[in-house]
């Protein structure tokens, strides 16, 4: 089921952004942005460095408001999509336990702190070995990781990830991947950046394409692997993309 | 008696001396006690609130960590006289009355230190809470016991200033032999007698003291930081 | 929680002040504003034992200026004063916030020098004329400068020998505005001469570099009276502890713990309380 787009599909349509515009002071961060977040499949977001990535995903979570244009959220069955949950590119852990971390997620969420429930998600992303160590001396990709648990902790409707493989090694970017994809069977709308190619081929869905702040591509992951629309897409595709 | 002399006095539990040091851990225990039960709430309000006059709440809150403390002493003792609004407390010349002073002196050095522990946690924590829909009560907590490690660095700065300080408890405490006499006053008047050996022996003791709990602190520091995270 | 935490810090803070706060019911004590020297002689030491074992009466003193005990009294901070600046005390009473004076006991100033004595003055009796050798060799005199008892007995001496270095500010004359102890020490640290008074130099431990150079002059002597605040003033003035305080201080028994209080030997207070209340007390 994770193959191919949402795009003109079956899939209902959660999150819609018109005309949307984010400036800082006097640049333009993002601009004309046209995009449809749906139901369904995950929604990938690539773009070389800079392009935007991380400021779009601040925009869908609300953490930034637009400067111009609208965001539209409709009501989805059976997806609660007042709740999210943000992976951050630099995940930043309390000054606590590792389980401490995924408990503070918990109660902040308002669920009850249950052990078990810790300890479920500390095993569903690989930490369960490390729950009583100092959050913030663990590795960068267990930190990674970490924020992954205390994301899922609060069992959001949407979860945006902003690269979670960024420092990951092979085993354990499959192992996130996995974790990944089980939950968006489970109906959980995924949003997610990335520049790992081999990776928006696994997991995709749908494809938008960000090059200085302007979405060139919004399409099926297939159809912008195997034919892409722009020259800018073809270029990064080939790894010669030059800003 | 000599400096060692007052050091032997103390560890054969001179009963005088130690009642002296006794007082005067006393006294400034409470004091920082009650300069964090204003000073840690205010600080972490003024961090993470915007409202009008801000910049200048903060400006004055750094300007009065240097507050004279004869200048506190002074306002204490106008403001519990008998002759003045809070005379009938009956507080003038008590152990009650060098906390109160030496609170208000360590007060705005607790708000300022903890507005800015805070405020650069907050700047740090700020997009995980929005994410995670942290309650603002809830930030605040997080906030204090993840800055846990530097609030106490705070105290015990809060600790020294009001252990070594003497113009203020002199003035409300009025340095009464066996009830308000502590070691700063003490080695004020050793001083004034031209007894300095004992003079300088009791300062020794003091700064053995201050020593002592700032060795604790860190040690403690030392060890949570290895085990609690 | 976190409020529930700060609550009880609060309360635990509060109920550590008010416990300090002597509850006026069950406590028996009283606070008399004192000077420094009076303190610093020791002479509190040797007669508060005698008087608590006597009537259960606990006795603070708040050693001051006497300028500043005296304004303690009136601001009824204290229930009792007991200072050396006759004219003061008896304004005090004057204006209403005393009740009665009374003539306790009164000891001596003695001029100090340093040994190698610049003004060569040395064993003169009379206080005035060495003034005057001092103010003509320009040797360094130190003026405690706080408006205390001593301060202004000394001002009086200059007044008497017809010179004014307070107002003229000469170099070698060096105000300092602290206590008599300190005045000592600054002296022997400059050697400089200074106006002390006896039982603070007796008591003094860092006399190495100073002695006396005049002493004996009747213009030395220093009267000590007593005051009760007057509780129409202040209502929380405690009248009859404070009463029973200068009582005892006035009796037989306490005129004659005065004359016996000594160090090294020597008498540093003389007891001249009126004789016919002498005989009430008994
Ligand atoms: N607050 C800001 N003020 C000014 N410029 C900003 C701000 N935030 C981001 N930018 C700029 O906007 C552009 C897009 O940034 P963004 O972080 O969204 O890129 P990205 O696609 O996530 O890049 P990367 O792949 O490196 O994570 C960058 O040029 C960045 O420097
Ligand atoms: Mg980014």
């Amino acid at each position: 089921m994770l193959d191919g787009g949402a795009i003109g599909r079956t899939a209902q349509p959660v999150m819609r952004l018109h005309g949307v515009g984010y400036r800082s002071g006097n640049t333009d961060i993002l601009s004309d942005v046209e995009l449809t977040i749906a139901a369904g499949v995950p929604t990938l977001l690539l773009g070389p460095n800079g392009s935007g990535k991380t400021t779009l995903l601040r925009l869908l979570m609300g953490l930034i408001g637009p400067s111009e244009g609208r965001v539209d959220v409709s009501a989805v069955d059976g997806v609660n999509t007042a709740r999210r949950a943000f992976v951050f590119q630099k995940p930043v852990m309390l000054k606590r336990s590792t389980a401490a971390n995924v408990s503070f997620a918990l109660s902040a969420a308002g669920f009850p702190v249950d052990p078990l429930v810790v300890a479920s998600l500390l095993q569903r992303v690989g930490l369960a070995a490390l729950a009583d160590r100092p959050a913030r001396m663990l590795s960068g990709g267990e930190q990674q990781r970490l924020a992954l648990a205390r994301a899922l902790a609060r069992q959001p409707g949407i979860l945006f990830l902003d690269e979670p493989t960024a420092s990951l090694d092979p085993a354990q970017t499959k192992a996130v991947e996995d974790v990944v994809a089980a939950i968006a069977a489970t109906g959980v709308i995924i949003v997610m950046a990335t520049h790992d190619l081999g990776q928006a081929r696994r997991l995709a869905g749908d494809v938008v394409f960000l090059v200085g702040g302007r979405v060139l591509e919004q399409t099926p992951a297939t159809q912008f692997f195997d034919q892409p629309k722009t020259q800018a897409a073809r270029r990064f595709l080939a790894g010669d993309l030059v800003i | 008696m000599d400096g060692v002399g007052a050091f032997s006095l103390l560890l054969s539990g001179d009963p005088a001396l130690f009642a002296i040091v006794r007082l005067s851990l006393f006294v400034t225990l409470s004091a920082v006690m009650l300069a964090a039960a204003f000073g840690l709430p205010f600080g972490a309000f003024v961090a993470l609130t915007q409202f009008r006059g801000r910049g200048g709440v903060i400006v004055a809150l750094n300007a009065l960590m240097g507050l004279p403390p004869v200048v506190v002493g002074l306002l204490v003792f106008l403001a519990l006289s008998r002759s003045g609004p809070l005379g009938f407390l009956g507080l003038l010349f008590t152990p009650g009355a060098m906390i109160i002073a030496q609170a208000i002196l360590i007060a705005p050095i607790i708000a300022a230190l903890t507005r800015q522990v805070i405020e650069d946690l907050w700047v740090e924590y700020c997009d995980e809470f929005t994410a995670m829909d942290v309650s603002p009560l809830g930030r605040v907590a997080a906030l204090l016991w993840d800055g846990r490690f530097s609030l106490v660095t705070i105290f015990l700065a809060g600790f020294g200033r009001a252990a070594a300080e003497v113009g203020a408890v002199m003035i409300v405490g009025g340095n009464i032999d066996g009830f308000t006499r502590v070691m700063t006053t003490t080695i004020a008047l050793e001083t004034s007698k031209g007894n300095l050996p004992l003079a300088i022996g009791l300062g020794l003791v003091l700064i053995a003291i201050v020593v002592a709990v700032n060795t604790l602190a860190w040690s403690v520091r030392q060890w949570s930081e290895r085990h609690a995270g | 929680m976190r409020t529930r935490l700060i609550a009880q810090l609060l309360a635990a803070a509060a109920v550590t002040i008010g416990a300090s706060a002597p509850s006026a019911a069950q406590d028996k004590s009283i606070i008399v504003a004192s000077t420094t020297s009076t303190q610093d002689s020791g002479l509190f030491s040797h007669l508060l034992p005698l008087f608590k074992a006597k009537t259960a009466i606990d006795v603070k003193v708040v050693a001051q200026g006497t300028g500043q005990a005296l304004d303690t009294g009136r601001r009824g901070d204290a229930d009792v004063v007991f200072v050396h600046a006759k004219a003061q005390e008896e304004k005090l009473v004057a204006d209403g916030f005393g009740v009665k004076r009374f003539d306790v006991m009164y000891n001596d100033f003695v001029l100090i020098g340093p040994k190698p004595d610049p003004a060569r003055i040395k064993g003169s009796k009379d206080i005035l004329a060495a003034l005057k050798a001092i103010h003509l060799a320009a040797a360094p005199f130190v003026s405690r400068g706080d408006k205390s008892g001593t301060h202004s007995a000394e001002l009086a001496l200059w007044k008497a020998a017809m010179l004014d270095p307070a107002g003229a500010k000469p170099a070698w004359y060096r105000e300092i505005g602290q206590g008599m102890g300190a005045a000592l020490n600054t002296s022997s640290a400059m050697g400089a001469y200074v106006l002390s008074d006896r039982g603070t130099w007796i008591s003094f431990k860092n006399k190495d570099a100073l002695e006396i150079v005049v002493e004996g002059d009747a213009k030395l002597f220093n009267q000590y009276g007593i005051v009760l605040v007057n509780p129409d003033k202040h209502s929380a003035v405690k009248k009859d502890l404070g009463q029973a305080f200068i009582d005892w201080m006035i009796s037989k028994e306490g005129q004659s713990e005065i004359r016996s209080y000594r160090i090294e030997g020597q008498q540093l207070f003389f007891p001249n309380a009126n004789p016919e209340h002498l005989k009430k007390t008994e």
